[in-house]
């Protein structure tokens, strides 16, 4: 794409310290909730349903203020400002095109109330339409459009503003799932093309693992934990975390000793002893998890492993599933290997991958 | 202070100082005897004689010297604004220094309006206090208005700088003019006149008069049970809405079922039928009844005949009011409920049919209970038009007394009793406001949202067959009825005498509407021209004001979070429960004497029309804002639009509907309406029903049906107009292809 489009980026970052969001004198939505989004930055808020994914995202918005605590947008301190008077821009849900307007008039709504000349509202409004590829679409009602170009009729309209922070609230939630993954792409090459500054939010943990720079997990009106999407795979905080990004086996696991100078903790799984980073525990019970993809099966072992019966062999296409039945709980377990496969009912030996195991708290 | 945007706080100070000082220094202070739209007093003495004469040549003359701390409390928020330009904490001082204004100004011009009047001092205790004034002043006008209007806003802006609303100078500015609104003209009239009915006849209080009053076996006894006498007044107009709310409602939801689904081509002629019986004088109903069902009515003796019995009074009575008051409201309902119906979105219906309901299945469990608001919202309006229907009641009643007849013959009776009246309006009051309870209760808090911000791409369902043949009889028999009934009244105006001698003349229309040549171009010389114009003027000026006055309450309550909103809905609420007979007697009682002096002018019959119909421009603003996703709003406020841009831009566009529906129903209120106007009219301000009215106590049907005929028409006319004036809203819907019929 050419780099004198336009549309430029004004991105700002986006700070909450120790915000609160309280409905109704009772329901605690956002609970204490500080965080940082950097400029040009995606962040993706994830969560289960109900964590207060979307209160998080209207307060930034300025379509809720909060309880307390306080948001800065950039260096400006924008707590009690309302929506109208925030750089920010947001895609809805329910993508909230306005139905008596068309495409022309919906992408350049913002513009014509923020009084700019009459050329430049036709300009960026067409380059808006352009980047979403709607171009010539200009006259046609949100009625008459498909669900995904309703949809990026509701991103351009976002974007010709060159907002500080563009948000997103679950926008692929009413596309089908191929549309879904070029969509959630384009959404992506957009933001690093222009350098936005987005905050997006999903309850999809492949949606999130795809289009983020970073991640931020949402758990009961709090966070969970936030960092890049591999440090969340890989270094789950938790079996919450662990289990809520991709799949894990979690295991109940004993700490026997915690070596606090090289900061590695003594892990023993039958005859097999572990030895991983302590992340801070020490001795006692704690937890285990392996990503099914960071389990091996093998026939014979050199290295010490853990006995196993195959009780489900699937093969689904570019991958093999196995569900194995130890001494030490059933684990799951994925093999690119669909040439030589364990039929259901072999014997077999479970090994770990060096990096595989983390230990979590209890 | 919380997000407010000083650069339009300075602003909105600045245009509200602007008005303040016009109405200070610019125009005259006091009421003008000749009328508000007279501008005689620009060139009879103006300034300086103490009649036209603004306040401050007055004051500048040594005159009214009470009025002096006027100008002191309009400029203090000018000193707000310069000394928060010097101090950090800007914010605060300001905004403090805007409510002080605004409370000790509104605080000071009521009390020096009702403190003195036209005979000095009002009060014993004040003259006792102060000594004889030995001045006098008359009601508020323009000057006072203006200047108490820029009051109000200083009070509101105040409190939006503070914080309230986050700051929206917008919103609290509406609540606040809503509020003073309802207080000046609702609440304060009402209030009015309830105290006069804890008055005994020397105006002493007495608790013990108000109670058995109350309590009367007049209206609540209960002989109709057990012998041959009619029942209480009460349990007459109780039953008698009952059944005009359900029958108008279920007749209306036909109406609008059949005219959008019923995929019949000629559904679309039902409109005008359903509009005509809006557009008519109630009364007029009532009268074509009795042309057909009275005792020498044509269906009457034809069935008599038929049978060899004797023809029966049996139309007067219950009956006979039920009848016309179907007629007559069934169109309201109507009007409703087509808004509901067609704002069901036909992919929830589609969403359904595709789980396998069937059609019949899909509108008693998805259609039905989205249009649940509508169907409250029609039942409600049906049963308080009928309590608050008097011209059908006092035409067909017969021995059927109801509240709002009586309350009418309490005050203009022999028995001039206005405490009886009073008493007769607390029952009703308390009727129309249980009902509207009960509707809450019924609505509870679900959300009936369906039209999102996605375009529904979706065709209308045809309906089950078991819906749409009972239903299609039921139009039959209704516009049949209606059809003969308009009949009747249009050949009314062209025979001679109606019973007696039916050849055809067109002398009424002559007498009512003539118009001759002369030199000086036409002149109106027909007897009913000067109501008419009149009617026109006053219909045309109260419509408009009434719909923004509807919609913009409707918004806030549907849209806004603020302290004391329920408090809000009550007030507006209020007037809702208040039929016109009540707010007609209120009206003259309060706006006799200063500081607001109304009688006898237009002002006041404008005033009351538009909060007597006011509720109908809520209630279909709420129906159908509530049936707008909220999203939509907040899209456009993240895209940097603020609240009133919002409104114009996104609300006000997508309830095209409900404003013409709010517009239409204004203005044709204004044109119809008798209740209250018979109690405000003047011989200056005649309007058309009043007069209908008159000629036919002097038996003159033949001038009242051909004034009623004409006034049909014109409406019609208008109300066409209308429609092509604000336009099919265009939200974008594929329309329903005819479905080939399955063999
Ligand atoms: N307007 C509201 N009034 C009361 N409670 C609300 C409101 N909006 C959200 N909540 C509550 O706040 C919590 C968080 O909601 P939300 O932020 O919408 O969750 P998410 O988007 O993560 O699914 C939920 O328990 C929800 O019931
Ligand atoms: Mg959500």
């Amino acid at each position: 794409m050419t780099t004198n489009i336009g549309i430029k980026s004004k991105a700002a970052s986006v700070e909450f310290k120790q915000v609160t969001k309280i409905y109704g004198g009772e329901v605690k939505a956002v609970d204490e909730v500080s965080l940082h989004v950097d400029a040009g930055e995606l962040v993706t808020l994830l969560g289960p349903s109900g964590c207060g994914k979307t209160t998080t995202l209207r307060m930034i918005a300025g379509l809720e203020m909060v309880s307390s605590g306080s948001i800065f947008i950039g260096e400006q301190d924008v707590t009690l400002l309302p929506a109208t008077d925030r750089d920010v821009s947001m895609v809805f849900q329910s993508y909230a095109l306005f139905p008596h307007m068309n495409v022309f008039e919906n992408v350049s709504y913002g513009l014509r109330v923020s009084k700019l000349n009459k050329k430049d509202i036709l300009e960026k409004t067409n380059t808006g339409l352009e980047l979403v590829g709607l171009a010539g679409y200009g006259d046609r009602l949100p009625s008459e459009l498909s669900g995904g170009q309703q949809q990026r009729v509701a991103v351009a309209r976002a974007l010709v503003l060159e907002p500080q922070v563009l948000l997103f609230d679950e926008p692929l939630s009413n596309l089908d799932a191929k549309l879904r993954r070029q969509v959630r792409e384009e959404i992506r090459e957009l933001q690093t093309e222009l350098g936005l500054t987005v905050v997006y939010v999903t309850h999809d943990q492949e949606e999130a693992l795809a289009v983020s720079d970073r991640i931020i997990v949402m758990r009961n009106a709090g966070i969970a934990q936030s960092g890049s999407p591999r440090e969340l795979y890989e270094q789950p905080a938790d079996s919450f975390v662990a289990d809520f990004i991709g799949e894990a086996n979690i295991m109940d696991v004993q700490i026997s000793s915690v070596d606090d100078h090289a900061g590695l903790a003594e892990v023993s799984l039958g005859n097999l002893s572990l030895r991983l980073a302590s992340r801070g525990m020490s001795a006692g019970p704690a937890k285990l998890a392996v990503r099914p993809n960071r389990i091996h099966l093998l026939a014979h072992s050199d290295v010490p492993s853990l006995a196993g019966v195959v009780k489900k062999s699937t093969y689904v296409g570019n991958h093999m599933e196995y569900v194995v039945a130890t001494d030490h709980g059933e684990w799951f377990s994925i093999s690119d290997n669909v040439d030589e496969v364990f039929r259901a009912g072999a014997q077999v030996q479970v090994v770990f991958s060096e990096r595989g195991p983390v230990l979590l708290p209890d | 202070m919380a997000g407010v945007d000083w650069h339009l706080m300075n602003r909105t100070i600045g245009l509200w100082l602007l008005v303040g000082l016009l109405g200070f220094c610019v125009l005259p202070w006091y009421v003008l005897d000749d009328g508000l739209w007279s501008f005689e007093w620009l060139t009879d003495g103006y300034p300086f004689d103490t009649d036209y004469a603004p306040a401050l040549f007055l004051l500048l003359q040594g005159e009214k010297l009470w009025l002096s701390p006027v100008p002191v409390l309009l400029s203090l928020p000018l000193l707000g604004i310069v000394l928060s330009k010097l101090i950090p904490t800007r914010g605060r001082l300001l905004g403090q220094m805007l409510c002080l204004a605004g409370v000790l100004g509104l605080a000071y011009m009521l009390a020096q309006g009702f403190a003195i009047g036209i005979r000095g001092w009002n009060s014993e205790l004040l003259t006792q206090a102060f000594g004889e004034l030995g001045d006098r002043q008359f009601g508020f006008g323009y000057g006072a208005m203006l200047v108490c209007v820029s009051f109000l806003f200083f009070l509101t802006t105040g409190i939006a700088a503070r914080g309230a609303v986050n700051g929206d100078v917008f919103i609290v500015g509406a609540i606040g003019f809503v509020i003073a609104l309802v207080g000046m003209f609702i609440l304060f009239p009402v209030l009015n006149m309830l105290a006069s009915a804890v008055q005994d006849g020397d105006g002493n209080y007495s608790l013990g008069v108000f109670f058995s009053k109350l309590f009367s076996s007049k209206i609540w006894g209960l002989h109709c049970l057990t012998e041959n006498r009619s029942c209480g007044v009460a349990w007459n107009s109780l039953v008698l809405a009952l059944c005009v709310g359900a029958l108008t409602t279920l007749l209306g939801l036909v109406f609008a079922l059949v005219a959008t689904r019923s995929g019949m081509r000629q559904a679309h002629l039902l409109r005008p039928l359903t509009v005509l019986p809006i557009i008519t004088p109630p009364f007029v109903i009532g009268l074509a009844i009795i042309l057909l069902f009275g005792l020498s009515g044509a269906v009457t003796t034809f069935v008599a005949d038929l049978l060899g019995i004797n023809p029966t009074r049996w139309v007067y009575g219950l009956p006979g009011i039920l009848i016309a008051q179907l007629l007559s409201f069934t169109p309201i309902a109507f009007l409703v409920l087509i808004g509901v119906v067609e704002g069901v979105a036909p992919s929830m219906e589609e969403a359904s049919q595709t789980l396998r309901a069937t059609r019949w299945q899909t509108f008693r469990t998805v259609s039905l209970p989205l249009m649940r608001p509508g169907i409250a919202n029609a039942f409600l309006l049906g049963f308080i038009e009928s309590m608050a229907d008097f011209g059908n009641p006092l035409v067909l009643g017969g021995n059927y007394d109801v509240l709002s007849t009586e309350i009418f013959f309490a005050i203009v009776g022999a028995q001039n009793d206005q405490g009886q009246a009073a008493v007769l309006a607390i029952v009703l009051l308390i009727f129309t406001l249980s009902a509207f309870y009960a509707q809450r209760r019924w609505l509870g808090k679900k959300s009936y949202t369906t039209q999102t911000g996605k375009g529904d791409s979706g065709i209308p369902a045809i309906l089950p067959r078991r819906v749409l043949i009972p239903s299609y009889i039921l139009v039959g028999i209704w516009s049949t009825f209606t059809i003969v009934v308009y009949g009747m009244i249009f050949y009314g105006g062209f025979v001679e005498i109606w019973g007696l001698d039916h050849s055809i003349t067109l002398k009424h229309y002559i007498t009512a509407f003539g118009v001759t040549m002369t030199d000086n171009g036409l002149h109106f010389r027909g007897s009913a021209w000067d109501s008419f114009w009149t009617t026109l003027r006053i219909a045309a000026t109260a419509a408009p004001l009434t719909a923004a006055v509807g919609l913009v309450t409707a918004y806030l309550l549907v849209r806004q979070d603020f302290a004391a909103k329920n408090a809000f809905e009550f007030g507006t609420m209020l007037s809702f429960a208040i039929p016109g007979t009540v707010i007609g007697v209120a009206y003259i009682m309060a706006f006799n004497v200063p500081p607001i002096e109304l009688t006898g002018t237009g002002v006041i019959l404008v005033l009351s029309f538009i909060f007597r119909n006011m509720p109908v421009g809520i209630r279909a603003g709420v129906a159908s804002m509530s049936q707008l996703d909220k999203s939509l709003d907040e899209a456009s406020l993240t895209l940097g639009a603020n609240t009133w841009r919002t409104f114009r831009e996104i609300i006000l566009p997508l309830m095209k509907p409900a404003i013409l529906a709010a517009l239409v129903f204004s203005f044709v209120r204004a044109m119809t309406a008798i209740s209250a106007v018979i109690f405000l009219v003047s011989a200056e301000h005649n309007m058309a029903t009043s007069y209908i009215i008159g000629r036919v106590e002097n038996n003159d049907y033949g001038i009242a049906i051909a004034y009623s005929t004409t006034l049909i028409v014109v409406m019609l006319v208008v109300v066409l107009l209308m429609q092509l004036l604000v336009g099919k809203s265009k939200v974008g819907r594929r329309v329903a292809q005819k479905v080939p019929p399955t063999v």
